[in-house]
């Protein structure tokens, strides 16, 4: 049997017991004492107390982070390399206890019979976090290769100046950031998520965390980015095509579901703007993670002529609430039940404003909406574009009180949308651009601007107030281009969180 | 303190060396690849001309879509049947 304290310096229960437990030590009780404090306060603390030896140095707290007690001094039995016992604080008479166990004696006359102790050390957040880190390294959790900054470097700066940034400034991923966001998913920190072009870049849980902890994402974040990143991943988005364009386009993130509020998303007013933490910073980490893993760089592999300002990260949350005119768009697409969260990616342009003030009737409303989606790109370009249509509640409204479904406003809109050949063939109206004559035999004939009504994408959310929709037009579509991909968050998630 | 640890954000791969493919042989057949962006054709008709001015054999190709890289299958073919390849790349 032998016994293990823990102490440190500025603990005035320590500082009480320290000298009963040396003088059991100096008379041959199998003791060893150690510090949770550096070399330089363990001796004051020596010198303080009266002590004739000075306790050894728990290096690295590693010992403390082995035995993890919450307060200190902690007085632990073992048998045989198996804890029986322990103490933590002062209790005097189970202290004494312990002494015998281990066949020893503690002249505990001057102390008091029970005074609480103090945090360990491993209680400082800080410090926890360390250790936590360290851990994660030593089981092959985190396996990225370290950044060494120096201690006067700016980290911010630092990464910037390496290249590993959008612009703007990012929050540095420390080992301690990293593990803490891993907390938010059950999966393993290795798995891989998406290899991601255009360079083949294995984007794992881990790397993916790490970017998240840039754009500057909370924890409860993660599993959206996840589910994004997976979703863009998939061949059928055509991601290499997209970040390589010159078409304006960036992924888009339509987030559906009850995970929306855990992660302190917000659909409501402003919806697609400023002021939400966990709206911008989704978007940003999908876009920091195809940037840094992918390796698709702006001006070097991405070759859009404009870019957009969505292109640093364009996420949003739909509104799911009792006004909502239909299900979500991800339970729609994919089939996820209500009560699952689906991120649905589409390659789309910054978002533009629709406005219809007095329409009262679905079919006035789909009418004038569809007059704001024929403009995507061009309002001659035709079949070869997809577009979203992001409903603001006042509108969204006319067809939930008028009991249409998505499909049918989809339906409408597609209908609504056709526009007789002549009126956009090459030439017409003094304008170049248009349809090759060759294939227009009769002027009349309506041409569709979607190839199908699915083709155009219908979501919901804003604030209460405003007559209001938003386009979002899409890049080149379907078998040509990219499909919309719909993944689900709950494959990301933490048992038990979901 | 006297430096901050950070994590690598990127996927640290070293970077994929692509060496010139050799040089000098004598250039008898060229593939022109058609991306598939509007009037790419009229370019490559145009290059076919001079080139078959030249006496050069030219072997037209084309990409399904431009959204999407090359397929593997289209990259080898080209590469075993032609000695070079210019690529109409965008409008």
């Amino acid at each position: 049997m032998e016994l293990v304290a823990l102490v440190k310096h500025d603990c005035p229960t320590c500082d009480q017991l320290l000298p009963a437990l040396t003088a059991a030590a100096q008379r041959g009780a199998p003791v060893r004492i150690l510090s949770q404090s550096g070399e330089r306060e363990t001796s004051e603390q020596a010198a303080r107390v009266g002590l004739t030896m000075i306790p050894e140095l728990d290096v690295d707290l590693a010992l403390s982070e082995r035995l993890d007690p919450d307060a200190v001094p902690a007085v632990v039995l073992f048998d045989g390399g198996a804890e029986t016992d322990r103490v933590e604080g002062l209790q005097r008479d189970r202290l004494i206890e312990l002494f015998e166990a281990a066949g020893a004696t503690l002249d505990a006359g001057d102390l008091p019979a029970m005074r609480p102790g103090c945090a360990s050390v491993t209680r400082d957040p800080a410090v926890a976090a360390a250790i936590a880190a360290r851990r994660a390294r030593a089981e092959g959790r985190i396996r990225s290769r370290i950044l060494r900054i120096g201690g006067l470097e700016d980290p911010v700066e630092a990464l910037y100046d390496r290249g590993l940034t959008d612009g703007l400034p990012v929050v540095p991923p420390t080992p301690e950031r990293v593990v803490a966001m891993l907390e938010h998913s059950a999966r393993d920190p290795q798995d891989v998520v998406a290899v991601l072009p255009p360079y083949g870049g294995i984007a794992t849980i881990e790397k993916v965390a790490v970017n998240a902890v840039m754009a500057g994402c909370a924890g409860p974040e993660l599993p959206i980015v996840l589910a994004a990143v997976e979703a863009v991943g998939r061949e059928d988005f055509a991601l290499h095509g997209l970040l390589a364009t010159t078409h304006p386009a960036g992924p888009v993130l339509v987030v559906s579901g009850p995970y929306v509020e855990q992660a302190g998303m917000r659909a409501e007013v402003n919806a697609l703007g400023q002021g939400c933490r966990a709206t911008l910073c989704t978007g940003r980490a999908l876009q920091l993670t195809v940037r840094n893993v992918g390796g698709g760089r702006p001006g070097v592999e991405d070759r859009a002529t404009h870019g957009s300002p969505a292109k640093v990260g364009f996420s949003f949350a739909e509104r799911l609430d009792a006004g909502a005119p239909f299900g979500g768009l991800a339970q729609d697409r994919a089939g996820l039940a209500a009560e699952e969260t689906g991120v649905t990616a589409f390659a789309g342009e910054a978002p533009r404003l629709v406005a219809d003030q007095l329409a009262r009737d679905p079919e006035s409303l789909a009418a004038s909406l569809a007059e704001g989606l024929e403009q995507v790109s061009s309002i001659r370009f035709r079949l070869a574009f997809d577009a979203m249509l992001v409903l603001g509640p006042e509108h969204g409204r006319v067809f939930r009180e008028a009991g249409w479904s998505r499909a049918q406003l989809q339906l409408a809109l597609h209908q609504a949308s056709h526009r007789p050949a002549g009126e956009i063939v090459r030439g017409a109206g003094g304008i170049a651009e248009g349809l090759d004559p060759a294939w227009v035999t009769d002027p009349a004939f309506p041409v569709a601007k979607f190839a199908s009504p699915d083709r155009i994408l219908i979501a919901y959310a804003g604030g209460d107030a405003g007559l209001f929709s938003m386009v979002i037009g899409g890049w080149v579509s379907g078998e040509i281009g990219s499909a919309p991909q719909t993944a689900r968050v709950e494959d990301w998630l933490r048992p038990g969180r979901s | 303190m006297d430096f901050i640890d950070l994590l690598d954000p990127t996927a640290e791969r070293d970077p994929v060396g692509r060496p010139l493919a050799p040089r000098g042989g004598e250039i008898r057949r060229i593939a022109l690849l058609d991306i598939h962006k509007p009037r790419g054709d009229v370019f490559l008709d145009e290059l076919e001309l001079l080139l078959q001015a030249e006496g050069i054999d030219v072997a037209r190709t084309a990409k399904p879509t431009f959204t999407k890289p090359a397929p593997a299958d289209l990259r080898r073919e080209i590469a075993e049947s032609c000695d070079a390849v210019i690529e109409a790349l965008a409008d």
